[in-house]
């Protein structure tokens, strides 16, 4: 049994002020669509929350459901996936594809109790600059008020008690 | 002297008993096995008891096979037992290569099944609600259970695991390919799983009457169709998990004209199994219309227990987030 | 590879290099700490911060880091790799490192720019940079492909849009096939008696093109012909096609035309499709007197030794010396190998049935656009003269526009040429006949050079016009044959009844009824409308999205002769600009089947709009064509078992930048 006596002089202060939480978001964005809106958003100056990171790929159909999923059980609270709109695909219909897999997953992961908000597809055009704007910060002040999601994958199972520890005496 | 025989062991944590019917079912090959090897621990079959394990020397059994996941601590203990006495840990079977179907249970929560088991099933009388595990006594002293954790696991994630035997259960073909592979010279990469690392549509019988373009409207379940016996499952509309499993088993289950449900597990290069499945069949998804692609997928009743019906503690988000 | 297994003999070495662009980035993002951190991370052999890494001092930076250092892996972190990605590229390429051991990372348009907070623009900053760092281990040394461009051309069409196209091409001095599936090119434009605004005469200025096109070294003009396949990929098409039996020996014939009078049909019995069935031939016959190539062409439909095989055959007899007629000519195919084609297929007109209360096929002197054109036309059925099917001159004429298009039951768009075709028939039905001439129209639609001019030119030879959508079209009873033509006119707020002898229904243009056939047959897509669609509406508008293949006219969306012309001429100089260069280069960030763990699953092969991906029979396994496949990805996420790869975003490198990015989540 770890000896826990020792943190009681190191106890932190109960007014102790805790640094408020801050969502991170992947976000995967097609390179001919959302991730030009995304640069005309930053050679217009816009300003919006720092908490997404971008990964860019060709097409919003590259988007493989594992990475969503790699996503969030590496620590991310919210993923956003950014394509062309319905029928502007640069590829045709990567994005019917995306869209597709996108509907599926989603009621796997809210059926994994992941809320709604934290799984975001949106179109975005090339010339919609402001709509990344306004899409990130959206999604960022509701994952705020969700809290953090931890869905880490190695969840570490609750420490045994001393009695289960003394299951080598079992009697028979 | 003639040379002490391989030892070899096998043991069964969170199983249905099937892992453990499919070496009873090598049949006269059981004979051939026991030939070649010393079996020194199989509880459901000899006499063997813990103590004996715990007192062979570490690394002594030359291959272990262990079916069945890991839900309580007495599993883990074994498990881990197990592994420092063996030189080899064969996950065998799907509940210790991936979770299993017991892995659904990481779907709800230890309180909500215990609950659900000892108090709320119909047939249940248990009025003091009382749950097992709490201490208690009996004739020669203290009695305690193994504590039922919070989520299932599969073998890997508890020790470290050094060849899967793929399938629910593993077929005999492939036991005992996997038994002579093991009791030979080469031994395979450190990992592997031991079947072929393709998906199973490359040994479906059906394969040929696969169209190269499937469109659905809707998807069916195997009990609304009469199931046309020579053509390909998915192009009928049923989820077949077939293009997202690994192949081995030859396809029985497509041979008794059911779909393939998976239980192999993913191909090497997949880390999520449900994913890819999950992928593949929005594919099929005739229709470009958000609200019509729900009406059509509305059509699959259980996406996390049609696509991860052996595999969701393996798969990338192991658990339901409320677990 | 051994390439790559030399290269990283020593490790990964990364190096990395942070930008300030001047204060862009250093402004916000604490660029020296950002270095300092990333030194840190595994694999990174030096990490350096400078004012401008692109300009030359920057560059020779890299270059030098990656000969002294022995860097294997480089990694900019700057502005969008939309602006400098290629720029970078050939930097450590010039180094003499493979161009794709790169990664770029942005960190002034998503990060500097767009952020106040500089900790967080900071932190963010690093959580990007380790993410390329992790991806840029497992890049793979890549080759862009050369394709070399065949000079040939195929130009499908053989109308003005294909005429112009075709004659533009040859006189660039490249080969040109014309494949026209009727037995004359011309197209519709023939059909016409004169063109608008200035009213030329469209054979007078359409058969010179014609000829031009029929005597030219270096076009090959094949009529009757359709092409039934086409394989292969920009710069290397191999195409079939299919030559149709004429009956009659092309090289022979000189287009005498004595085999005609001499049929034993002494009478013209066949509907005439050229005179659009108001007019008609015999069954064997020439479609129009300019035709070209000017030979004449048996109906095996009509013509009694093919019915029976037991004709006389006058027209041999008089043919004896030239020994034209041939009827056991068989249909032909022919591959052919080029490297660039135009679809100059042009297109339909509606169907006037489809708008059944005009009347169309039910009352006789009902008709279409193009049956009055060649009624006025002198070489049509009445020899120019507009005279209705039961013998008398219209005293009234009706014209309605807007026949099937802006309309939600037929077509919904403008067909663009119709008032203007409208107002040509106005004036020239008053030339001819000096009937009376109502023109109902939705809005008047005259935007081109001279077009509005000619709209008061019509006006003031006092056609009348009624704005307001004709409503319906029925017999006026006891009006001896005239037809009641009704319509709300919108400027007077009053319902107009008015009676006619003859109605003009100006039907707009539509895609030709195969093609959707057609353009899967040459890989490219067509838009709701069903026209072919073009790689964008303003900047590629003659381009599609399979390179190699250009559109010209009609078959891409409605437009009149002027812009069909422009366009063809556009079309040529895409394909020319290729052929010129002799070369295009691909990007190799294609998509690949791991052949060996392939299953055959057949998933992919449909998902792919360029049909990169195919069947193996005798393999059972799918497999891509790097020259057609664009590298979207979209074959890849959807492979179940993960036997399809992209080069450059693979599977593994992308859960490597999630990973980077989250590592201290």
């Amino acid at each position: 049994m770890p000896d826990v006596s020792s943190n009681l002089s190191q106890a932190v202060p109960l007014e102790a002020e805790q640094p408020a939480f801050e969502p991170r978001v992947v976000a995967f964005f097609c390179t001919w669509c959302t991730y030009m809106a995304a640069d005309l958003a930053g050679t217009s100056r816009m300003k919006y929350a720092p908490n997404v990171r971008v990964i860019r790929v060709m097409c919003s159909g590259r988007i493989d459901p594992q990475f969503v999923l790699a996503a969030f059980a590496n620590g991310a609270d919210g993923v956003l996936i950014g394509g062309c709109h319905p029928g502007d695909c640069h590829y045709q219909e990567g994005n019917y594809n995306c869209l597709r897999r996108v509907r599926l997953l989603k009621r796997v992961i809210e059926e994994l109790g992941i809320e709604e908000d934290r799984f975001r597809l949106e179109w975005i055009s090339a010339a919609e600059g402001d709509r990344v704007r306004v899409v990130i910060n959206d999604m960022v002040e509701k994952l705020r008020a969700l809290g953090p999601l931890q869905m880490k994958k190695e969840v570490p199972l609750r420490p045994l008690s001393p009695e289960e520890h003394e299951l080598q005496e079992v009697a028979v | 002297m003639t040379r002490e025989k391989p030892k070899i062991a096998f043991y069964w944590c969170a199983s249905c008993g099937g892992c453990e019917e499919a070496v009873v079912d090598l049949a006269e090959e059981i004979l051939d096995v026991v030939a070649t090897a010393d079996i020194v621990f199989w509880p459901v079959a000899l006499d063997f008891k813990r103590r004996d394990v715990e007192q062979m020397l570490d690394g002594s059994i030359l291959a272990t096979f262990l079916n069945g996941a890991i839900r309580t601590s007495e599993q883990e203990e074994m498990a881990k037992l197990l592994r420092r006495k063996s030189k080899l840990l064969v996950a065998f079977g799907s509940c210790s290569h991936l979770g299993g179907i017991p892995g659904l249970a990481n779907l709800f929560t230890r309180e909500s099944i215990l609950q659900a088991v000892y108090f709320e099933t119909p047939t249940t009388e248990n009025p003091d609600c009382v749950l097992p595990g709490v201490p208690g006594k009996d004739g020669n002293g203290k009695l305690t259970l193994p504590y039922f954790s919070e989520r299932v696991r599969a073998l890997d994630q508890v020790v470290e695991v050094d060849y899967y035997l793929p399938g629910c259960p593993p077929l005999p073909r492939i036991i005992t390919r996997a038994v002579a592979t093991l009791l030979g010279e080469h031994l395979p990469e450190k990992g592997s799983v031991l079947a072929p690392d393709e998906a199973l549509c490359t040994e479906c019988p059906r394969k040929d009457s696969k169209p190269e373009k499937i469109a659905l409207k809707s998807f069916k379940r195997p009990q609304e169709i009469l199931i046309d016996e020579t053509q390909c499952l998915l192009a009928q509309g049923l989820l077949c998990m077939g293009p997202a499993t690994r192949a081995g088993c030859e396809a029985p289950c497509v041979l008794g004209n059911m779909p393939c449900t998976g239980c192999c597990g993913p191909p090497g290069r997949v880390r999520d199994q449900g994913a890819k499945a999950l992928s593949a069949i929005a594919s099929l998804v005739d229709s470009q219309d958000e609200q019509e692609i729900d009406a059509v997928l509305a059509s699959i009743p259980d996406p996390v227990g049609t696509f991860y019906r052996y595999s969701l503690p393996a798969s990338l988000l192991a658990h339901s987030r409320k677990v | 590879m051994a390439e790559s297994k030399d290269i990283d003999r020593n490790g990964i070495q990364i190096g990395v290099y942070v930008c300030h662009c001047g204060t862009n980035i250093a402004g916000t993002v604490d660029v020296k700490a950002l270095t300092e951190y990333v030194a840190t991370l595994p694999g990174v052999t030096m990490a350096r911060n400078y004012k401008y890494v692109c300009s030359t001092p920057g560059q020779e930076l890299i270059k030098r880091d990656i000969h002294e250092l022995g860097l294997n892996r480089i990694v900019v972190a700057a502005c969008s790799p939309c602006l400098h990605e290629k720029t970078f590229r050939s930097v450590v390429a010039e180094a003499g490192l493979n161009p794709y051991y790169f990664q770029m990372v942005n960190i002034r348009e998503h990060d500097s720019w767009v952020h106040t907070d500089k900790r967080a623009a900071t932190e963010k900053g690093k959580d990007l940079i380790r993410a390329a760092v992790r991806r840029v281990r497992l890049h793979k040394p890549l080759e862009r492909k050369r394709v070399s461009i065949n000079p040939a051309v195929l130009i499908v069409g053989g109308g003005i849009a294909g005429i112009h196209a075709a004659l533009t091409m040859a006189n660039a001095g490249k080969h040109v096939y014309l494949v026209e599936r009727d037995a004359t090119i011309g197209g519709h434009m023939a059909m016409f008696d004169k063109t608008f605004p200035t009213l030329d005469c469209a054979a007078c200025i359409l058969t010179p093109k014609m000829t031009a096109v029929k005597s030219h070294h270096n076009i090959t003009l094949w009529t009757l012909s359709e092409v039934t396949q086409v394989d292969g990929y920009v710069g290397n098409y191999q195409v079939t096609i299919k030559h149709k039996p004429r009956y009659v020996i092309e090289d022979a014939c000189v287009g005498c035309m004595e085999c005609i009078d001499a049929c034993v049909y002494k009478q013209a019995k066949v509907p005439d499709e050229f005179n659009m069935y108001l007019g008609k031939r015999k069954p064997i016959y020439i479609p129009f007197p300019q035709a070209v190539p000017q030979v004449v062409v048996i109906d095996r439909e009509s013509c009694i030794e093919f019915k029976s095989g037991k004709c006389k055959k006058t027209c041999v007899e008089v043919c004896a010396d030239r020994k034209a007629i041939d009827f056991k000519q068989q249909e032909t195919t022919e591959t052919i190998e080029v490297g660039t084609i135009i679809l100059a297929t042009g297109f339909f007109t509606v169907d006037a049935k489809r708008v059944p209360y005009y009347g169309y096929g039910i009352y006789p002197n009902v008709y279409t656009g193009l049956e009055v054109e060649r009624l006025i036309n002198a070489a049509g059925p009445t020899n120019g003269e507009v005279i209705l099917r039961d013998g008398r001159k219209p005293q009234r004429v009706a014209i309605v526009h807007c026949v099937g298009s802006r309309d939600e039951n037929t077509n919904r768009y403008c067909s663009r040429v119709c008032c203007m075709y409208s107002l040509k028939l106005a004036h020239l039905i008053k030339e001819k006949t000096e009937a009376e001439v109502f023109n109902f129209y939705i809005d008047m639609r005259t935007p081109g050079k001279g077009f509005e001019e000619f709209y008061n030119r019509v006006a003031d030879e006092g056609t009348h016009f009624v704005r307001g959508r004709v409503a319906d079209i029925y017999p006026n009873p006891g009006d001896g044959g005239r037809l009641l033509v009704c319509a709300e006119d919108t400027l007077m707020s009053t319902v107009r009844k008015i009676p006619v002898d003859m109605v003009v229904l100006s039907t707009g243009l539509e895609p030709q009824p195969d093609a959707q056939d057609v353009r899967r047959r040459f890989h490219i897509t067509c838009s709701t409308e069903g026209f072919f669609l073009e790689r964008h509406p303003k900047l590629a508008p003659v381009n599609t999205f399979t390179d190699g293949v250009f559109l010209a006219g009609c078959c891409q969306g409605p437009k009149d002769i002027p812009d069909t012309v422009a366009q063809a001429g556009a079309a040529a100089a895409e394909a020319l600009a290729l052929i010129d260069i002799g070369y295009i280069e691909q990007e190799p960030n294609t998509a690949h089947v791991l052949e060996e763990v392939c299953s055959g699953c057949k998933t992919c092969i449909p998902l792919c709009p360029y049909q990169a991906i195919s069947f193996v029979e005798n393999k059972k396994k799918a497999e891509i064509n790097e020259v057609l496949c664009k590298g979207c990805g979209t074959c890849v996420a959807s492979c179940p078992s993960g036997s399809v790869q992209q080069n450059l975003f693979e599977d593994e490198e992308i859960f490597a930048e999630i990973e980077g990015l989250l590592a201290y989540a």
